[in-house]
């Protein structure tokens, strides 16, 4: 029996590992996604105050500290039951709205939009944000970079820093707006809209014109019928930083709708030997292993899930190419609302019309007149004793669980994070794409690049996952023959 | 890799989180100036570069390697001594690799603990059977393999020799250009590097000499958590009883944290000539509690001083937390007095 191994050159630094065994046929047999780090937040937490933990937890994960940040705030505000007003929620989703626009920026022009740009068979070292630059043109890389530069010239000026903010607490933001804050943020909200609007005509000209794309998208080998999970508002409508957590069945129907306090009552968590992330699934509808269907507790939490979860968007804009979102890849309204998209890849686009939808809400609240009002730091005098809180992190819904002592020391920590809940489908993603490459024991050429776009659509992010690895995912393929020899190595890093 | 002249750079992640990499690139459109100085040779983050290819390098190949994320595991450690053979300068870019940062904290705990905690007792467990994540698993396919993970965090140091400390968690984006000037000057131009150890992209003196806020004479009686009082936007915060750490870091961040009303954490490790963080911030917290006067006892006064320090909400993980790794103590030990590895 032939083994071939996906291995993070961990062995070397440990980052994740795919082992996929094939039968006597030479087909595969089944694959394992391995996660083979753990740092322990959940643990080393304990008897840390809990207004620590924003600034604490952020360190989670560099590449979406705000995240973190933001749900550890949340769970201080139901922990210490206090209500943040208005200008709070405000100024908080204003924050969380212009890392959203950078997050999603970097994860199209620089980590999964490269396979589309540069396409999926590209020399893999000119298959880098570097290489998008070269093929689009370095002004639209100035672009780019110019984006994320004044997004995270907001998140800096209003959390303090620009990665690791730290200004969260219980009911409360550590520092108010001024109106040339005001100003400034309003017309970095323009230009914003302007950048998504360009990189959505940029998407529909580069992948939506080009067949070879399109039939890639709509292949079954990225394609999978789960549920879907995302944040609503009271219409709802996505909404990033607060709602009640909605999930859609695979045809479309509304599984549950619940505040993120009762996310024990309806999510639970699996432990497998073989790794050391465990696998979250729906409990109402039970675990049947690594399955699609109706009858499989396997959900996705992914931009693609939040458009799948919403009927829709709530800017007119994102809306719009909500719309041509769901009728060009062929969806059907039934009762008011599209049916789910299921084809993976379609991911990347899903992420682009949030792109779009978070500069038009950053333009909304820049304009509110409540964002500058000056009181944001509330005495808090209320005694702790657990609470919960969670946001749409870009890479799936985000929970933070906390438990204290009278004097706000903690007790318990438990944390569901983005990627995690997308550890069962991406699992399943990895091995469909090996089943669609390796046939009689022959080994595709495409294999790496296949395995990695079905990982890449995820945005996986196993910092946050494990809660101990670092964004990317660096691979290693080996393949040994029947008598266990080493017969070929690749290597690739994938995100 | 085209053999061009240019330096050769490398950028690797341990255990972290990714934020050392993203402040590379928050050097924004001076990230296309480094791309023009230098050839990458090892940039996971960026660039598709193999660790087959570190390794076929010749030794002192790399001419700076920027080395983020603690020592958490075998393979970490593995990694930093491959790259310390392939590189000429290794930079501890970072609070992780520099002190230890967050993830060190878990040297106040226990592996047996974190993994009871992860696997077998926290609230959405579905976990009957107590399953714990094994080194070896026998599937019927085949074998699968996990490592171990080390009980104590490590810093950089304390398991390479290393030439440059760059600080912060993450380090401030004009200090990371900074320093890559002074390294490209070197490497191009031939102007002089720092010497060996010293710690770079950050001041010598403390955050408070960089901080804006007010200072005066003013002792106080008790601490406040950071959402029990409104600040006074320009008195100084442990002044007014709210814990910052100012006093016992080294400056270079602009006293960010402080800026927007709360207090500094110490990323940046101790300041110029302290060894202990926690230590100095101990004595730092000791001289601005009020004394009392002449005329109270001795028990009076210590009384008076130790109702001040139990208003501290954990010193342990406040004091150390980010440089529990470049402690004395630097983790804590089991009741045998044994900690290490």
């Amino acid at each position: 029996m032939e083994r071939i191994t996906i291995d993070p050159i961990t062995r070397l630094e440990g980052h994740g590992k795919i082992e996929i065994f094939l039968n006597d046929e030479g087909d595969v047999a089944n694959a394992y996604l391995q996660i083979p780090e753990l740092r322990g937040f959940e643990q080393f937490s304990i008897g840390r105050p809990a207004e620590e933990m924003p600034r604490i937890t952020n360190r989670i994960c560099g590449v979406c500290p705000e995240a973190h940040h933001m749900a550890a705030t949340k769970a201080l505000d139901d922990l210490f039951d206090i209500e943040p007003n208005e200008t709070v929620k405000k100024l908080r989703e204003l924050f969380y709205s212009a890392f959203y626009v950078t997050d999603h920026t970097v994860h199209f022009y620089a980590l999964g939009g490269p396979d589309f740009v540069l396409g999926p068979d590209a020399d893999p070292a000119e298959r880098n944000i570097l290489g998008v630059i070269h093929k689009v043109g370095v002004d639209i890389g100035k672009q780019v970079i110019a984006c994320r530069k004044r997004n995270h010239e907001v998140i800096a000026m209003l959390g303090g820093r620009g990665i690791h903010p730290v200004a969260g607490l219980p009911g409360g933001w550590s520092k108010a707006m001024t109106e040339e804050e005001r100003e400034q943020i309003e017309g970095f909200a323009e230009e914003n809209i302007d950048f998504a609007e360009f990189s959505l005509q940029l998407f529909h000209d580069l992948v939506l014109e080009n067949e070879d794309y399109v039939n890639l998208v709509l292949s079954d080998t990225f394609t999978h019928q789960t549920y879907y999970m995302g944040t609503v508002d009271d219409d709802n409508l996505i909404n990033f930083y607060d709602g009640l957590i909605r999930v859609v069945g695979p045809e479309g129907e509304e599984l549950i709708k619940y505040p993120s306090k009762d996310y024990t009552e309806h999510i639970a968590e699996r432990v497998e030997p073989w790794s050391y992330l465990k696998f979250p699934y729906l409990k109402s509808v039970g675990w049947k292993g690594f399955v699609d269907g109706k009858d499989s507790g396997v959900y996705c939490a992914t931009p693609l899930s939040r458009l799948n979860a919403a009927d829709g968007m709530a800017t007119p804009k994102a809306q719009e190419h909500f719309e041509k979102f769901y009728e060009t890849l062929g969806s059907k309204k039934v009762n008011g609302r599209y049916q789910p998209v299921h084809h993976r890849l379609a991911t990347h686009w899903a992420r682009l019309i949030e792109l779009l939808y978070a500069a038009e809400r950053m333009l909304e609240l820049a304009q509110d007149p409540v964002i500058t009002n000056q009181d944001v730091r509330p005495v808090v005098t209320s005694t702790p004793t657990e609470g919960v809180g969670s946001v749409e992190a870009p890479r799936g819904t985000l929970t933070h669980h906390y438990t204290t002592d009278e004097n706000g020391i903690l007790t318990d920590v438990n944390l569901v994070v983005g990627t995690t809940n997308n550890y069962a489908p991406i699992a399943m993603s990895v091995k469909k794409a090996a089943q669609g490459l390796i046939k009689g024991g022959e080994v595709s050429q495409g294999l790496l690049n296949q395995v990695e776009m079905a990982f890449r659509n995820y945005d996986p992010c196993m910092s946050c996952a494990t809660h101990s690895l670092p964004g990317q995912m660096p691979l290693e393929v080996k393949i040994h023959d029947a008598d266990g020899n080493l017969v070929e190595t690749r290597q690739q890093y994938i995100d | 890799m085209t053999e061009n002249g240019k330096p050769k750079l490398a950028m690797y992640w341990a255990s972290s989180c990714g934020g050392c990499e993203i402040s590379v690139l928050n050097i924004h459109e001076n990230i296309l100036a480094v791309d023009e100085i230098f050839d990458l040779a090892f940039f996971p983050c960026i660039a598709d570069f193999k660790v087959s290819d570190v390794e076929g390098y010749p030794d002192n190949y790399i001419d700076v390697c920027l080395f983020n994320g603690a020592i958490r595991n075998s393979e970490n450690e593995h990694m930093a001594q491959l790259l310390r053979q392939k590189s000429k300068v290794m930079v501890a870019y970072g609070a992780c690799s520099h002190v230890g940062s967050i993830p060190a904290l878990s040297n106040l705990t226990s592996r047996e603990a974190t993994l009871k905690k992860v696997f077998l007792d926290n609230p959405s467990l579905d976990n009957p059977h107590e399953v714990l994540p094994q080194t070896s698993v026998h599937t019927p396919e085949g074998e699968l393999t996990l490592p171990e993970f080390y009980h104590t965090v490590k810093k950089l140091d304390q398991v390479v020799d290393v030439d440059y400390y760059l600080p912060g968690c993450p380090p401030e984006p004009p200090q990371i250009w900074a320093v890559l000037q002074v390294v490209a000057g070197a490497l191009t131009q031939g102007d002089p590097l720092p010497p060996a150890g010293s710690v770079v992209g950050a001041g010598n003196s403390a955050v408070c000499d960089e901080c804006d806020r007010v200072k005066h004479e003013k002792a106080i009686d008790r601490f406040y958590r950071p959402y029990e009082i409104q600040p006074d936007p320009e008195q100084c915060l442990l002044e007014q009883g709210i814990m910052c750490m100012g006093l016992a870091t080294r400056s270079g961040c602009g006293a960010l944290c402080p800026t927007v009303g709360m207090g500094c954490r110490g990323c940046y490790g101790p300041p110029a000539g302290v060894e202990d963080q926690g230590a100095k911030m101990l004595s730092a917290v000791a001289s601005v509690i009020a004394a009392g006067d002449e005329t109270m006892e001795e028990d009076e006064l210590e009384t008076l001083i130790q109702e001040a320090v139990d208003t501290i909400a954990d010193p342990s993980g406040t004091f150390y937390r980010f440089s529990m790794s470049h402690s004395i103590l630097q983790r804590v030990k089991d009741a045998n007095g044994k900690g290490a590895a």
